[in-house]
């Protein structure tokens, strides 16, 4: 029997709402319908982070908060979580909050448009992390846009928190069990479906419910974290009903890894995914650290940047060269495919109507390979990617490549194998001299085209240069070979 | 309010005077979401709200207009289309009448606002909005300066030349010379907030409009003009802004006037909140400049003359084009004498969205054309950059012959030479220049660089009769004061800085004073908050209001208790009357029972200005601020991306009413600049479209993108050299141009790959891209 309300926390309230629209985001809620105006709309696409609020799930039974985009984040996807917003942060007296009160005493706010969003990024972090390093910072505010203060005066702050409190006394600390027997009970495991007609969505309780849900409805939008549809909505205005939300779907965010093989299930977000590649496959964590925001990888999935198919998700490239595959399923029938077969063409992936991808299996390189991605953008971080290339080369020991595979996004259609780049590697000696001329074989793979993030004659310079540094990366040379703002610890 | 420990009746000082570090007003209000922007504000029953329709091409007549399916979308309530302006249907703020409300007829660039859709929601508005059916013959578009010819070209502003002896003479005659061009990008302000107007009609003609502006009199002004009524039926209100930089000095208009007429027609408030893609497509932004330079100069690095071209690219209209790129020519000297200099502007019409001001106002732009003549005379022979602008500077004070500007004014203030000399031994630059070197010798792939730039900048509106302010302050019976400016709060911190003054002035705390709402019924005819002049005209306006009332207050008090008036004197929160001590609050209530006036209209004036524009002479500026910046970066050679490793920065702002909020500016200033100089890039198609248009294809700093070390220090030395409001000296702009050391500091690092024997000649901004090309290109012409 499904459920006709969705039900979640809000600050200290629990919220039933059975009249809303699948297109509906968190912030409008809060703003119009609540009146809680203190979260603000700056982009309305997950870039600025003035509509920063913590969401509170369950994960293991353990309650965890992220900070995450109000503004493309859909009530639909909020059942049984806890929505805390700047608001909750006012103390019972008149005291501000350690995170506020260091903002004030620093001097972290000049317009105070964005105040609040930082105000929630650093909450999350102080949380997380109540002496975080600099690096931490930087990285916890990647989602975050101030314009007028430099930054300089936010940081000092963010330093300074826990000498205005104890994160372990703070409210979400401290009501944290009270907290996370309420979601539970929210938790009833059943189906939400709520509206009707052109409006409609619907929340599935388990994996098996959701294969059957996507059966019946081959034309639904399948809405994880929404860090892309959400944009649909707010900038396109497209339709997606009906909508199926399948971010609290726990079968989709496990991980495991058996027999060198990771399997991570297709809603596991950027932040989940991050603890075990970093840890397994260390190259990818700075990869992915530089993915949106920190609330957007929150909210991201793994699945979500496969399934999307753009040739700009930065994800796929690695994927390709350490040999993932899919598991793409509709109803009870599975497949599993190579990662690479799945992009066909622009826009055009390999999944049926009906088919979602549940998991991708990331074979964990040999020790005796050697495993790299570099993205390249504008901004360091927090932006899209202009090239990005993938590297995984075997040398044997007469010293001549034995294996190589390369990948890259930005400098095609879809995401795509270098080939020729390869070829001309494989059977040579691993030296400078082999760079120099694979990267005559360029051309053949590649043509990419002119946009705002680069020109053709600079993606394709820099493509070719980044096998040039794979190789000193390998060859573990003295001196630098990028510029970086921290060193590896 | 901010809580400010009260000091009684016998304290030495006030809490929270000039001179001390007060947090910004709002700042608890800011942390808290209780700080209160107009689309926070509770929407009057039935509020409507209105969406903007806009041109999809960058040039061309209107064939027709099908709105039909936009008015019968969900809903929607009225359309209206630039025939239902009822007064003039123009919002140009040059007088030109060349930037309609609505545009009809013909269009001048894509993004062009043509009709606004009002309807019961946002959402329904935004969606009815992309119903229309418009179909253009569409015209040739001019979208780039490049090529374009200042003698034959339209222009949308008169030009204007500074000339000081014969430049082309002294190039000529010169032992060297160097001709060059450069492309200096443009900016998007990104305030958080985007434009937005709340309209709230009233009876008669009257409407109230809360509008995000940083020049509320002029948003009147307009508004009223297109609604065809006197300006005494509009009021303007603004709080706060989430943000200004100058993208609301004259972009407001727009929002303002639309949701006024809207509201005037439907007899309801209406909104108008442009989603953010439509902001940065609609609504005008930095100049970008061509700047065409040749420099004449001997073997020692002496500049002995300049010749400037700075071709603007200023979009469909006038708007502030002329200002700006006057102001552009006003620092194409930055801190350098020119003994013979000619410097002409050309404002181009382009098929573009019309320019407008943005932090620093051309002035920025300007330097960069100083800064690149000195880099090109400094990899001419071979030298350290620092030593050739060193030896350029105008002269020290008195040191007659080399102290007068493109414009004919006398540098009285410099103290340009301190400032380096300071900095440039607290950021040890020598040891590092050399240290740089060792390092680049033995890296292959990373390279670093540094420089150091100085910044000097005009302070006054160079439009003369823009220096003047209005304050209106009351007292009232319980000794609080409520305090009214026309200066606007976006952030930087000018309404605690006047609020600290008229504290100081009637020696009060300042929780005793009440900022108020910048309103044009309170004091009318006010100039923009722009030209970083805010504190310097409204602190000395506010100070006049509360002046007149402390001379009221001391001739009461004289005539009541039988004393000289020089027996009256404001001590803290209290007054010394002959040998008494009455309290503030006593002394306004006697006041008050004796009919004397405890209210009062501030004024100031800028004393010493004038400006003769057709003979490119005057004296323009009251006074220069001065400031310098050392940055350090490491560039990755393989794919042109960088970090900025370190800056250290060294600015003046006189004697500093506060510096915590000085503070503040100069750091945000300074990465704001960065932005501009580095991975700030706008980017036009083909067809005229906007390709970033958004933070996710426009990039502004983060906190990652901030210098690694960042060492900023005010000079505690420095004072104001006229009698400016308590010898403190204007922040808003002048530190946005020390961001030019990171520009050249990466310059500095590219033209390490030829050893510094070529000008890398960077354009701006300096995107890993332009990095990455450069050093290519310097690789490529030494055979490297």
């Amino acid at each position: 029997m499904a459920r006709r309300e969705l039900r979640f926390l809000l600050n200290d309230e629990q919220v039933a709402l059975s009249d809303i629209r699948p297109d509906e985001t968190l912030l409008d809620y809060l703003r119009l319908t609540r009146s809680l105006r203190g979260t603000k709309e700056g982009c309305a696409e997950g870039d600025c982070g003035a509509c920063t609020v913590l969401v509170g799930r369950l994960v293991d039974g353990e309650l965890v908060y992220e900070s995450v985009n109000a503004c493309i984040r859909f009530l639909g996807s909020l059942d049984a979580c806890h929505v805390v917003t700047v608001e909750h942060l006012k103390g019972s007296d008149d005291a501000l909050h350690p995170v506020q009160q260091a903002m004030v005493d620093f001097h972290g706010s000049q317009c105070g448009f964005c105040t609040p969003g930082f105000v929630m990024s650093l909450y999350a972090l102080w949380m997380r992390a109540p002496n975080p390093s600099d690096e931490a910072i930087e990285k916890a505010l990647q989602g975050n846009l101030c314009r007028c203060t430099g930054y300089e005066a936010i940081m000092r702050a963010a330093r300074a928190v826990s000498s205005y409190g104890d994160a372990g006394k703070d409210a979400l600390a401290t009501e944290r069990s009270a907290v996370a027997a309420r979601l539970a009970e929210l938790r009833d495991g059943a189906r939400v479906e709520i509206g009707t007609g052109k409006d409609r969505l619907i929340v599935p309780a388990t994996i098996d419910d959701f294969a059957e849900v996507l059966e019946r409805e081959p034309g639904a939008t399948i809405v994880a974290g929404s860090t892309d549809v959400g944009l649909w909505v707010t900038k396109f205005m497209r339709e997606i009903s009906p909508a199926v939300f399948i971010g609290g779907i726990e079968e989709l965010r496990s991980m495991s890894e058996k027999d060198g093989i990771i399997t991570i299930g297709a809603g596991v977000s950027y932040s989940e995914a991050h603890r075990l590649l970093r840890a397994r496959i260390p190259s990818l964590g700075p990869l992915i650290d530089r993915i949106g925001g920190e609330q957007v990888r929150n909210m991201g999935t793994i699945g979500g940047n496969i399934a999307n198919g753009s040739p700009i998700g930065d994800t796929p490239p690695p994927l390709i060269v350490l040999g993932a595959t899919l598991t793409l399923r509709k109803g009870a029938a599975r497949r599993t495919i190579a990662l690479e077969d799945f992009f066909i063409d622009y826009g055009k992936q390999d999944r049926a109507a009906g088919e979602f991808i549940e998991a991708v299996h990331v074979p964990v390189p040999d020790a005796g390979t050697h495993f790299s991605a570099y993205k390249v953008t504008k901004r360091r971080d927090e932006d899209i990617t202009a090239a990005l290339g993938a590297f995984s080369v075997s040398v044997g020991a007469d010293g001549k490549v034995a294996f190589a595979r390369i990948a890259y996004g930005g400098m095609a259609a879809t995401p795509k194998r270098a080939r020729a780049v390869e070829a001309a590697l494989v059977g040579r000696p691993w030296e400078i001299a082999t760079i120099e001329a694979a990267m005559e074989a360029y051309r053949t793979d590649f043509t990419p085209i002119s946009d705002m993030r680069a020109s053709a004659e600079y993606r394709m310079l820099a493509a070719k240069n980044l096998l040039k540094r794979f190789y000193l990366d390998t060859t573990g040379t003295t001196t630098p070979i990028t510029v970086k703002r921290f060193e590896a610890v | 309010m901010n809580k400010h420990a009260s000091t009684g009746l016998g304290a030495a000082r006030i809490s929270g005077g000039v001179a001390t570090d007060q947090k910004h007003d709002s700042a608890r209000k800011h942390v808290t979401g209780g700080a209160v922007y107009i689309d926070d504000m509770p929407e009057p029953a039935g509020t409507l709200h209105a969406c903007l329709g806009l041109s999809t091409v960058a040039h061309g007549t209107i064939r027709s207009i099908d709105l039909s399916a936009v008015r019968a979308a969900s809903g929607v309530v009225d359309v209206i289309t630039g025939e239902d302006v009822p007064g003039e249907n123009d919002i140009s703020p040059s007088g030109k009448h060349d930037e309609p409300v609505l545009a009809t007829g013909k269009v001048e660039f894509h993004g062009q606002p043509i009709f606004a859709v009002v309807a019961r929601t946002r959402e329904e508005a935004r969606r009815a909005c992309r119903l229309a059916r418009i179909d253009y013959d569409e015209l040739p578009a001019l979208l780039d300066i490049d090529g374009l010819d200042p003698g034959g070209d339209r222009l949308v502003t008169a030009p204007l030349t500074l000339q000081r002896g014969d430049a082309t003479a002294a190039i000529t005659a010169a032992p060297r010379h160097v001709a060059g061009q450069m492309r200096v990008g443009g900016q998007d302000h990104f305030y958080l907030e985007g434009h937005i107007a709340m309209a709230v009609p009233g009876e008669d003609m009257d409407v109230t409009v809360f509008s995000s502006t940083q020049h509320p009199s002029e948003v009147q002004h307009m508004v009223a003009h297109a609604l065809g009524v006197p300006s005494h039926a509009v009021t303007i209100e603004v709080r706060r802004m989430g943000g200004g930089f100058g993208g609301k000095e004259t972009q407001a208009n727009q929002f303002g006037a639309v949701a006024a007429i809207a509201a005037k027609r439907l007899g309801r408030a209406v909104k108008i909140r442009p989603d953010r893609d439509d902001d940065m497509v609609a609504t005008g932004k930095r100049h970008d400049f061509l700047i065409d330079y040749e420099v004449g100069f001997d073997d020692e690095g002496n500049i002995l003359g300049v010749d400037f071209t700075y071709g603007a690219r200023c979009g469909f209209s006038s708007d502030l084009s002329g200002p700006v790129t006057d102001r552009a020519l006003f620092h194409c000297d930055n801190a350098y004498f020119y003994p013979a200099v000619k410097a002409r502007s050309a404002p181009y019409y382009t098929n573009t969205v019309s320019n407008t001001a943005f932090r620093g106002f051309g002035g920025p732009q300007g330097m960069m054309g100083a800064e690149r003549i000195v880099d090109e005379v400094a990899f001419a022979l071979g030298k350290d950059p620092l030593e050739i602008r060193k030896r350029n500077f105008y002269g020290r004070n008195g040191d007659e012959g080399r102290d007068v500007t493109p414009y004919h004014q006398t540098v009285e203030d410099n103290v340009v030479h301190r400032i380096v000399e300071e900095l440039e031994a607290s950021a040890d630059y020598k040891r590092r220049r050399r240290e740089i070197e060792a390092f680049n010798a033995n890296s292959g792939i990373v390279k670093r660089g540094i420089a150091l730039t100085p910044v000097k900048f005009g302070i006054s509106f160079t439009a003369t009769h823009f220096n003047q302010a209005g304050a209106l302050v009351h007292v009232y019976t319980d000794g609080s004061v409520h305090l009214n400016h026309g200066g606007t709060e976006m952030g930087q911190g000018l309404y605690v800085k006047v609020a600290q003054v008229v504290a100081e002035e009637f020696q009060i705390d300042l929780d005793r004073v009440k900022i108020t709402a910048t309103t044009t019924g309170k004091v009318p005819n006010t100039s923009a908050t722009a030209a970083s002049s805010g504190s310097d005209l409204n602190g000395m306006a506010a100070r006049n209001a509360a002046r007149q009332i402390k001379d009221r207050l001391c001739d009461f008090a004289a005539r009541k208790y039988g004393l000289p008036k020089d027996q009256i004197k404001f001590l803290p929160n209290r007054v010394r009357v002959g040998n008494q001590e009455i309290p503030f609050a006593e002394l306004i209530r006697e006041a008050y029972m004796a009919r004397v006036q405890l209210s009062a209209a501030g004024f100031y004036k800028t004393p010493k200005i004038h400006w003769d524009r057709d003979r490119g002479a005057g004296r323009p500026f009251y006074y220069f601020a001065y400031g310098a910046s050392c940055s350090e970066v490491s560039i990755d050679t393989l794919t042109g991306e960088y970090m900025v490793e370190r800056s250290d920065i060294l600015h003046e702002t006189g004697r500093s009413l506060n510096r915590a909020i000085d503070l503040g500016q100069i750091e945000g200033g300074f990465v704001q600049g960065m932005g501009w100089l580095t991975t700030e890039e706008l980017v036009w198609d083909e067809k005229g479209r906007l390709r970033t248009h958004a933070p996710s294809t426009y990039k502004i700093p983060l906190a990652s993108d901030r210098p690694k070390i960042f060492n900023v220090a005010l000079a505690d030395w420095a004072e104001a050299h006229e009698p400016t409001i308590h010898r403190s000296k204007a922040v808003g702009e002048p530190p946005f141009m020390l961001a030019m050391s990171v520009f050249h500091a990466l310059s500095d690092a590219v033209a390490s790959v030829a050893d510094h024997r070529i000008c890398p000649r960077l354009d701006a901004p300096a995107t890993p891209e332009r990095v990455l090309m450069a050093v290519e290109r310097l690789r490529g012409e030494t055979g490297k």
